[in-house]
């Protein structure tokens, strides 16, 4: 197929119709809302259903039950409406449902700017709602890699029983690129024999539930989960690097800010000056041995999490590296973004310093 | 060059690059001479208008009205009652930068009796690589859907074809031939060819509608 040009949220929701998605359940925000609209005008066409909830709130509860019916299902926000919807996150991954939902991420906190972020990586990769409970979390960097993930999401959901989160920022949402819709690489997807589809009288009804009134009953729900977060970890873990061979600074960015950091490692290249690039696919599970591959590296002499936020995933950084090098930070926020030169400026102090 | 109507309304898909074509337009048409400004109608889409081009703009001495609220920053559909002015005082050489749909081009409605008193052209540009116009049917549909939600009749087309920075002279040319296409099926000439600088002399001689080159001004944080 030939390369279209898509608007990053027109694509994000093409690409869950394609990968099978036929509920959509959403309220709108700025900078996500071109994936409700895309949705309101697609899914009557597939026979799918789209459905713009009173809130945030009835949205993820529609995902859940939808989830707990079996179907394909998907919602997407910007962080407020996000914030809003973790009650319902936690529901979902304490009931192990598959679901993908989407967050365009915008300056925070409270309404903030409408303009691109990532400061919800806390958010999204720590915690969120309450309980111990992990979202897998994709991160890409293009319009393109977001239509893959999108697709593949559906698949990583249905094959662990765990919500995927797809975690974009306002620039990813609105920006304009080329895109080629492929096939993705099929899994060995379990059935949903857990799915409350009707017993037609053959069976015992199943549950979809998150609560679990003997303690231990509820430890013990946990131990299994993190079984499979384990299992996860160990299957799932997804990074790129870039000109690791000799650098002497390695950055660390992940989404659209690896671009901005891939110009700026360009033109340090020019000056002389060696610098690499690990960037995340997953924030969860983490690339921590990849930084920490790096971190033992002898050319190696500082590390530098570059990222739209006051510095969240720096502390990522941080465990990989675990002591061995001196971690940096250099970050906007708010809406703003760095610019390659900044980056460029702030590897520049660091290696002058530690000269 | 540039010799058209003293309003022009410049609609298309988003992602067509009508933002694109009209600051690079206005910015022609201020260098023929003329006392210009650009109107920044654009209240659907949050990011990459007109707006955004205010400090160099201004500066080549074209006025530019966006919103009423301050800052470029803003999703409030807030129009400000100084594109009147503009409107009113035919000493202005006018562009329309409007928004991206039926809904953005509504916007337009507002100011329809000016239209109604006053010859204008309406320039619909076309991104063969879009997947709502990447067809004839498409592509019709979407230009009536424009009409309708400004309630003005397009005059003209622009094939803008191209892929951001992917595009080559195939992309182009198979916007000039859905042009072509559309053109005969609306009965509208097709007024500019708008392509990057570099395609300029690759160009088959004879094409309809003038060639305007562009350079790229809305650009991503990446972009240098």
């Amino acid at each position: 197929m030939a390369k279209e040009l898509w608007k990053g949220n027109e694509a994000v929701a093409e690409a869950a119709i394609k990968a099978g998605c036929r509920f959509f359940f959403g309220y709108p925000i700025t900078p996500q809302n071109e994936i409700p609209e895309y949705m309101a005008m697609k899914m009557p066409q597939v026979d799918g259903c789209f459905l713009q909830a009173e809130s945030e709130v009835a949205a993820i509860n529609m995902v859940y039950g939808a989830a707990g019916a079996g179907a394909r299902v998907m919602t997407s926000s910007s962080s407020p409406g996000i914030s809003l919807k973790q009650e319902g996150i936690t529901y979902i991954a304490g009931a192990e449902l598959p679901c993908v939902i989407v967050n365009m991420v915008r300056g925070g906190p409270g309404l903030g700017s409408i303009q691109p972020a990532q400061s919800d990586y806390f958010q999204t990769c720590k915690g969120g709602g309450h309980g111990d409970y992990r979202l897998i979390v994709l991160a890409p960097a293009s319009v393109q890699e977001a239509v893959d993930l999108v697709q593949e999401a559906f698949d990583i959901a249905d094959q662990y029983r765990n919500p995927v989160m797809v975690l974009g920022d306002g620039m990813m949402g609105q920006m304009m690129e080329p895109v080629e819709f492929k096939e993705v690489k099929k899994r060995n997807l379990p059935e949903k024999t857990w799915a409350t589809v009707g017993t037609k009288g053959k069976r015992k009804p199943n549950i979809i539930n998150s609560l679990f009134i003997e303690a231990a009953d509820c430890h013990n729900h946990n131990v299994r989960l993190f079984k499979k977060y384990a299992e996860i970890e160990k299957n799932e873990v997804r990074v790129e690097t870039y000109n690791l061979d000799g650098a002497e600074i390695v950055f660390a960015a992940y989404g659209t800010t690896a671009r901005i950091v891939k110009n700026a490692i360009n033109s340090l290249a020019k000056e002389g000056i060696k610098a690499g690039l690990i960037r995340p696919i997953t924030l969860w599970p983490y690339p921590y041995k990849a930084i920490e591959e790096a971190a033992e590296k002898a050319s190696v002499k500082a590390f530098m999490s570059v990222e739209m936020s006051m510095g969240q995933m720096v502390e990522d950084v941080k465990l990989g590296v675990n002591g061995k090098k001196p971690v940096f930070f250099y970050g906007k926020t708010g809406g703003m973004f760095p610019t390659p030169k900044a980056v460029a400026e702030e590897a520049k102090k660091i290696l002058g310093g530690a000269k | 060059m540039f010799n058209d109507k003293r309003l022009r309304i410049i609609t298309g898909h988003y992602g067509s690059g009508k933002t694109e074509f009209s600051v690079n337009y206005v910015i022609g048409l201020a260098e023929t001479g003329k006392k210009t400004a650009i109107v920044d109608l654009d209240i659907v889409n949050p990011y990459f208008r007109s707006r955004e081009m205010e400090p160099q703009l201004t500066e080549k001495g074209i006025r530019v009205i966006s919103s009423s609220i301050k800052g470029i920053s803003g999703d409030l559909p807030a129009l400000p009652p100084e594109i009147f002015s503009v409107l009113q005082d035919t000493s202005y050489e006018v562009v329309l930068d409007v928004g991206g749909d039926k809904v953005g081009a509504r916007a337009l409605g507002r100011y329809h009796e000016y239209f109604d008193r006053e010859p204008y052209d309406m320039f619909f540009v076309l991104n063969a690589n879009r997947h709502q116009t990447s067809t004839v049917d498409g592509a019709v549909s979407y230009l009536r859907s424009i009409e309708q939600g400004s309630m003005q009749k397009v005059t003209a087309l622009i094939n803008n074809t191209h892929l951001c920075g992917y595009t080559t002279l195939e992309d182009i040319m198979k916007g000039q031939k859905l042009c072509e296409d559309v053109s005969k099926i609306l009965g509208l000439p097709i007024k500019y060819v708008a392509v990057e600088k570099k395609f300029v002399d690759l160009l088959p001689k004879g094409l309809q509608g003038e060639v305007l080159p562009i350079d790229i001004y809305m650009k991503k944080p990446w972009e240098d």
